[in-house]
């Protein structure tokens, strides 16, 4: 199908692009931009007047569930919610059960993906088997198998001995590996940031110190073992300041922060709202004004959802009861525009954040851009409309979300994957 | 956001913690519960105003004395009184607690108190009874987790009312393990809104919440400089299974430097009473001979106890 998406304000933050321009995609691809190849006969034209064209979302963080919590979510509710999204490229945690370490399951998830045909996803393999901190995994059969990265997802690695060798073995290969900063034993049974809100509440607090102790620990085995590291959601003013400390050192390193993290602080926790039992805990409001500032200023490079269903039985519980985990793909877009316009970050700069520079982390060379030659994943959104968030709207199976209530800005009106309108003006 | 415990005149609806009630509820608290102190002295100690209610004792921990007291305050108002032991119950066998709360909930009840080991358990409930419609149902927290235990912080402030009369010029120090006790942030939360100038704690740094400062009290790094000049001097039990190990090396340390005994309480002042929430450990944060002597008023404030647990249940559903 040759589909012309006509008179919107195209943003290609890959490109420098940002004008009135058509955008003409044929075969899977962007064929060009402006002016139509030779021949070119659209058989659909999306009149965009007054919206948005830009790549389809890069996520960095969605996990669907599947395998083994399919109770709380299902590779179709997900990708559907992902579509509605105008997400079009998701990375996976391999936090599932069983967790992502043999290549086998790991091309089952792609194969269960690529025939649902939404999303492409991009698996992250686990760094050891079982996420268990002991053993390597088989990282270069995973790589085969579809993972364009190694992690540990939500579960430290208590013996950096371990951990050296798993980032050395990554660094062989040149993989990458995505580490969430966290000294294991200051996490424990810690449910909130340790400061004046878990003081009143009554909370098992985890102090900033977990996060930069546990950063540090990765920044130095990064240096010694050569290995490119990416550091997943980052919840303090200080972490930051240790990324660009590590920078300055010469360690390769990329950071990304999540919509709950970048919006929202400890004191959002309110009376005990268990929406706001997220991993990193919600930090102060210096933290949130610091990631904030971060994120425009491209220190911190990306923005994910870190999408994580939980179903209601698992939230309607006391505060450290519940599941933590927060449903966020439908809301990476109007959370990404919601930043913006609060900050005053350019659209162009802010869409980067959630297309190229998140694309540029997975490696991914023809997704978040809109070069001809690029894959057609696009994403088209009416700026000056909003999205109310509602158990009743959002298609995720999971309805937990700290912004329930919420009017935002921005709606996704079409989503495009390699060509094909997967949602909306269909 | 709105304030759970209140309805939307601004009256209690449920007690679920002393922080963020405002001033004039605690103290109407206090003022109610003066009358009910002298019903005991009576020789017929019970009054109508519960007459046909039923309150539900649910405790998800296990507790002796507040549940007792609880008990006592609901019968002498004419409450029907059931107690449920849940942590023996239905939540061994796997049901939540919102499925409790419905099924006692269609035994209409018409009050729960609510102890659990969670912090913020009854607000879960309480959230759950004003989704579902049900506002005639009132909660009273009776300790959660480490958070609150507001009945014993109204009951701390009656005492202290009864023996200083006022709260304005008063010097208040509460001493021990403020970290794990939910009876200390009721305190805290009810020194400050009834305006008690001088708050003080006292404690080794692993038993004192981070920030705790922010709670508007000041911290003392000392036994001496905390006691010195104080009116009030307010004990925190120092649970068993705190006293070896990672927090403290022993209760015999813990006792030397923050312990109280006669001779440190000799820096407070001269009329200075001294409280205990209970059940207490002698030789661990207090000495017998303090807890026995005369600035004591732990048995009064047991007693003063049910004058303000009737007073809350009367204020919440009383007819």
């Amino acid at each position: 199908m040759r589909i012309r998406i006509a008179n919107g304000r195209l943003i290609d933050p890959a490109n420098q692009l940002d004008a009135r321009q058509d955008l003409y995609i044929q075969d899977g691809q962007v064929a060009a931009v402006g002016a139509a190849p030779d021949g070119f006969v659209a058989d659909r034209v999306i009149d965009a007047e007054g919206r948005v064209v830009c790549p389809g979302l890069v996520d960095l963080a969605a996990r669907l569930r599947e395998p083994g919590f399919e109770y709380r979510a299902t590779l179709e509710s997900e990708m559907e919610a992902a579509m509605a999204g105008g997400v079009t490229s998701l990375a996976i945690p391999p936090d599932t059960d069983p967790v992502l370490d043999e290549p086998g399951l790991v091309e089952m998830l792609c194969y269960r993906a690529k025939r649902l045909n939404r999303a492409h996803v991009y698996p992250v393999g686990a760094l050891t088997i079982g996420l268990g901190g002991a053993q390597l995994s088989e990282m270069a059969e995973l790589t085969d198998a579809g993972c364009v990265a190694f992690s540990q997802a939500n579960r430290p690695m208590v013996d950096t001995k371990v951990l050296k060798n798993a980032m050395e073995y990554a660094a062989s290969f040149g993989f990458r590996v995505w580490l969430q900063p966290v000294a294991p034993f200051l996490a424990r049974e810690g449910v909130a940031h340790d400061g004046e809100v878990a003081a009143r509440l009554g909370l098992n607090g985890i102090p900033t110190a977990a996060e930069t102790i546990g950063l540090y620990t990765h920044i130095e085995l990064a240096r010694l073992s050569g290995c490119r590291l990416h550091v997943t959601r980052l919840s303090s003013a200080e972490g930051l300041k240790m990324i660009k400390w590590a920078r300055k050192e010469g360690v390769d390193i990329t950071c990304d922060v999540s919509i709950n993290h970048l919006h929202l602080c400890d004191m959002d926790i309110g009376y005990f709202n268990p929406h706001c039992n997220l991993i990193p805990p919600l930090r102060g409001q210096r933290d949130r004004d610091a990631l904030r500032q971060g994120l425009a200023d491209g220190d911190i490079n990306a923005l994910c959802s870190n999408h994580t269903p939980v179903d209601d039985d698992a939230k309607q519980c006391p505060f450290s009861e519940a599941e933590p985990g927060a449903t966020g793909i439908e809301l990476l877009l109007p959370l990404t525009l919601k930043w913006a316009q609060e900050c005053k970050v350019p659209l162009m700069d802010a869409l980067a954040r959630v297309t190229s520079e998140a694309a540029r982390i997975i490696g991914s060379q023809r997704g978040g851009h809109l070069a001809p030659g690029a894959r057609a994943d696009v994403c088209i959104f009416d700026p000056e409309d909003e999205t109310f968030v509602s158990r009743e709207t959002l298609r995720s199976q999971g309805k937990n979300t700290p912004f329930l209530g919420f009017p935002l800005p921005g709606r996704v009106c079409c989503t495009i994957v390699e060509g094909q309108i997967m949602y909306g003006e269909a | 956001m709105r304030n759970p415990q209140l309805n939307s005149h601004g009256e209690l609806q449920h007690l679920l913690s002393l922080d963020g009630l405002p001033k004039g509820i605690l103290t109407a608290i206090l003022d109610t519960a003066a009358p009910f102190t002298e019903v005991a002295e009576r020789e017929v100690k019970k009054l109508p105003l519960l007459r046909g209610k039923s309150v539900f004792n649910l405790f998800f921990e296990n507790s002796t004395r507040t549940r007792t007291t609880f008990e006592i305050a609901a019968k002498r108002l004419s409450a029907d009184v059931i107690n449920l032991n849940v942590s023996t119950s239905s939540t061994k066998k796997g049901e939540t607690l919102l499925d409790t709360v419905d099924n006692l909930c269609a035994m209409h009840a018409d009050m729960f108190v609510v102890r659990h080991e969670s912090s913020g358990a009854p607000y879960l409930i309480a959230d759950h009874l004003h989704a579902t419609g049900r506002n005639h149902i009132h909660v009273v927290n009776a300790g959660d987790g480490r958070h609150a235990h507001p009945t014993q912080g109204l009951l701390d402030m009656y005492t202290i009312r009864h023996f200083k009369h006022e709260f304005h010029n008063l010097i208040v120090v509460v001493v021990g393990d403020v970290l794990h006790s939910r009876v200390a942030r009721s305190q805290l939360a009810a020194l400050t809104t009834l305006g008690v100038p001088e708050v003080r704690v006292v404690g080794p740094k692993t038993l004192l919440p981070t920030d705790v400062e922010r709670l508007g009290v000041r911290v003392c790094p000392t036994m001496e400089e905390g006691l010195r000049g104080a009116d009030v001097v307010m004990m925190l039990r120092l649970q068993n299974e705190r006293m070896n190990g990672a927090l403290l090396p022993s209760p015999q340390e813990y006792f030397k430097v923050w312990g109280l005994t006669p001779a440190k309480l000799a820096l407070a002042k001269d009329d200075a009473i001294v409280m205990h929430p209970g059940p207490m450990n002698r030789g661990v944060e207090i000495d017998s001979a303090v807890a026995d002597g005369g600035q004591a008023v732990i048995l009064p404030q047991v007693t003063f106890g049910i004058a303000v647990r009737m007073a809350v249940m009367s204020m919440l559903a009383g007819s």
